[in-house]
């Protein structure tokens, strides 16, 4: 109260009529909303509390219960909004830093929105996907640059090592820690049966889930959590983390809170110990530090995985990348200013980084003007929302993306970015057995499948329009994208014509 | 035959099955109107230091229930034990031999019992499809 109060954000509003005052939302809200008076004979809520998770509101049978934001207001300003003056409050009596979950919901512009797919009319006539064979499968890896033939005149088959994607879309890197156990099995179990990868994150892979391990891309990040022999032979593929599109530039830090039973020995640390990953890698402060590591896990484990870095995209993206890929590494992930994190500083995951779209373009475009684009296929993620940004992502120059907050979305997320309080009411940022239960991963499995068919569906489609067969075909085909109220600049960096021209 | 399983790993202790249950059984045309309702319902959430799982007629092969009935108004047809209020009498022997405690009173002054839905309108086991974390299941056993 007095100076240090600040009006919640959300208001529960609750249909009295319809309300039957069964109490579900009272045991499902992990935050301690709902309240059944009993002197009242009706249900109360404390809307203090309430993060806007929606959970009480998709499970009232009556429909009775819906959230709003407050219009409780102070005097309209447009420099000073209800939000940052409410920030200055918090700080001003915490001395804290903000924080901050999910990714950057600033109103930065979104340009898969500025970008429009083409179709074929006429002379080049479109394929209908359900009639006529359409590959979405794609490789990913270092591709020779000319074709050689053995001693014997045949050809010389031997590839650098690939990861086969039955469609070109893969499960971004989150932690168990940060997730929960069912949330990553949801996650194995789906990637598995799309043919597909998923990502331990830095977190260390759970014994349960080696059987999984030919659909796992295992991280190797700055903390080095759970990393061993038995985890890098397991994975399909190796993973750097140099940088994370929501926080660039900073580590990882997991309380002790977290760090409990299953959470503890995966990722070889004390319970009850914080996990802090260092913003650097203490043993890469170079290009040539970086290529011992990658040639440290490919000795390690016979050459025969790829292994991917992945950074921020920061304003020296593409330089930064023509780095990684002669460092020896097979694949690059780039992930945009607004991908996801379980927990970020406010400032840095709101104001750091570049959009994922312009750093995809100009690295592309840089790579193939160094004549090295075959060196590393370029995996990008960052806010990957729907099929439609897959297709221009390819055309832009991608070889595949990660999703990760779309497969959060499937797995019941609400987005109401409240991951670092540790009580997510939908199973998934939590390690609170009562909560993680929640999300059964029958069903969380079934609908990440779902989610990846009918993208898929959708991609096809999309290929058909424009008259192409093959994700491979698509491939940095920039001529496929218009852009639509783009400056010049903007233009030239994503390398696209505008509309109409 | 399909039967109701329950699956003590997921379940949530919400309660929604009862008032699914409840609801289905009413002859109600919309959940609102069980407001100020005390539900009986047929199905039951058993609960006990954060272990929980609902808990609803087991149909069994050999039910104690069927052969306790002084005045067959239990009867098994096709695997489901059918309760027929016209001819109880309202002993409650079944509730007594029961073993698992699913049969209940019921307001009109006889038993009631889960009968997978069969009698009333929803045709399937209400408290299965509204489960929200597939804790309760309906499938061959």
């Amino acid at each position: 109260m007095g100076i240090n109060y600040v009006y919640p954000d959300y208001e529960v509003i609750r249909n009295i009529d319809r309300c039957i005052a069964c109490r579900v939302c009272e045991r499902q809200c992990a935050n301690e909303v709902h309240h059944y008076d009993k002197e009242l004979g009706k249900m109360t809520a404390d809307e203090s509390k309430c993060v806007n998770c929606h959970r009480c509101v998709s499970l009232c049978p009556t429909r009775a219960l819906k959230i709003v934001k407050t219009d409780h207001t102070f005097k309209p300003n447009a420099n000073w909004t209800g939000e940052t003056i409410n920030e200055v409050y918090r700080q001003a009596g915490t001395g804290g830093v903000l924080l901050s979950s999910m990714g950057n919901p600033k109103n930065y512009p979104i340009y898969w929105d500025k970008i429009l797919i083409n179709a074929s009319q006429v002379t080049n006539p479109p394929i209908d996907p359900l009639r006529e064979p359409m590959e979405t499968r794609t490789f990913l890896g270092k591709k020779p640059l000319d074709i050689k033939r053995n001693a014997d005149g045949c050809f010389d088959t031997n590839l650098p090592p690939q990861l086969e994607l039955s469609v070109p879309i893969m499960f971004s890197a989150m932690s168990l820690g940060s997730i929960s156990y069912n949330a990553h099995k949801s996650l194995a179990v789906a990637a598995e049966k799309l043919g597909i990868f998923y990502n331990t994150g830095e977190g260390g892979l759970h014994e349960d889930f080696y059987q999984y391990g030919k659909n796992t891309i295992v991280q190797i990040a700055s903390g080095r959590f759970g990393v061993h022999k038995g985890y890098l032979n397991t994975g399909a593929a190796f993973e750097i983390k140099m940088g994370q599109g929501a926080k660039p530039g900073i580590g990882g830090h997991l309380p002790g809170t977290k760090i409990v039973g299953d959470i503890s020995r995966t990722r070889m640390i004390p319970e009850g110990a914080d996990a802090i990953s260092p913003a650097p890698h203490h043993d890469i402060y170079s290009i040539e530090d970086l290529r011992q590591l990658v040639f440290s896990l490919k000795e390690a484990t016979d050459y025969k995985k790829p292994v991917i870095v992945k950074i921020a995209a920061v304003h020296n993206v593409a330089a930064i990348a023509s780095g990684i890929a002669r460092s020896g590494a097979d694949i690059i992930s780039i992930d945009g200013y607004r991908g996801g994190t379980g927990a970020a500083p406010t400032r840095i995951r709101d104001s750091v980084g570049i959009p994922i779209e312009l750093a995809l373009a100009s690295v592309d475009e840089r790579l193939r003007q160094e004549g090295i684009r075959g060196n590393v296929s370029i995996v990008v993620g960052g806010s990957i929302r729907n099929s439609a940004d897959i297709v221009k992502a390819i055309a832009l120059g991608a070889d595949a993306v990660y999703i990760g907050t779309s497969a959060l979305l499937a797995l019941g997320c609400h987005l109401c970015r409240s991951c670092h309080d540790g009580k997510c009411n939908w199973g998934i940022a939590t390690q609170r057995p009562d909560l993680v239960k929640r999300l059964n991963p029958e069903i969380g499995a079934e609908r990440l499948v779902n989610l990846v068919h009918a993208w898929e569906h959708e991609i096809k489609e999309m290929l058909g329009g424009m008259g192409i067969n093959s994700i491979e075909a698509l491939k940095g085909n920039r001529l496929m994208l218009r852009g639509i109220g783009l400056n010049q600049k903007e233009l030239e960096i994503l390398g696209i014509k505008h509309a109409g021209e | 035959m399909k039967r109701i399983y329950a699956r003590e790993e997921w379940c949530l202790g919400c309660h929604l099955c009862e008032y699914n249950c409840a609801f289905a059984n009413s002859g109600l045309d919309t959940m609102t109107k069980l407001k100020g309702i005390k539900i009986n319902p047929r199905i039951q959430v058993e609960e006990n230091d954060g272990i929980f799982y609902a808990v609803s007629c087991r149909h069994c092969e050999e039910p104690l229930c069927v052969k306790g009935c002084i005045t067959g108004a239990l009867s098994i047809k096709d695997g489901v034990i059918h309760i027929n209020k016209e001819k109880c009498v309202g002993c409650f022997t079944c509730i007594l031999s029961c073993p698992y405690g699913c049969i209940m009173p019921a307001e009109t002054g006889v038993i009631q019992k889960c009968e997978l839905c069969q009698t009333n309108s929803k045709g399937s086991p209400a408290c299965v499809s509204g489960c929200p974390n597939r804790a309760i299941v309906f499938e061959e056993g």
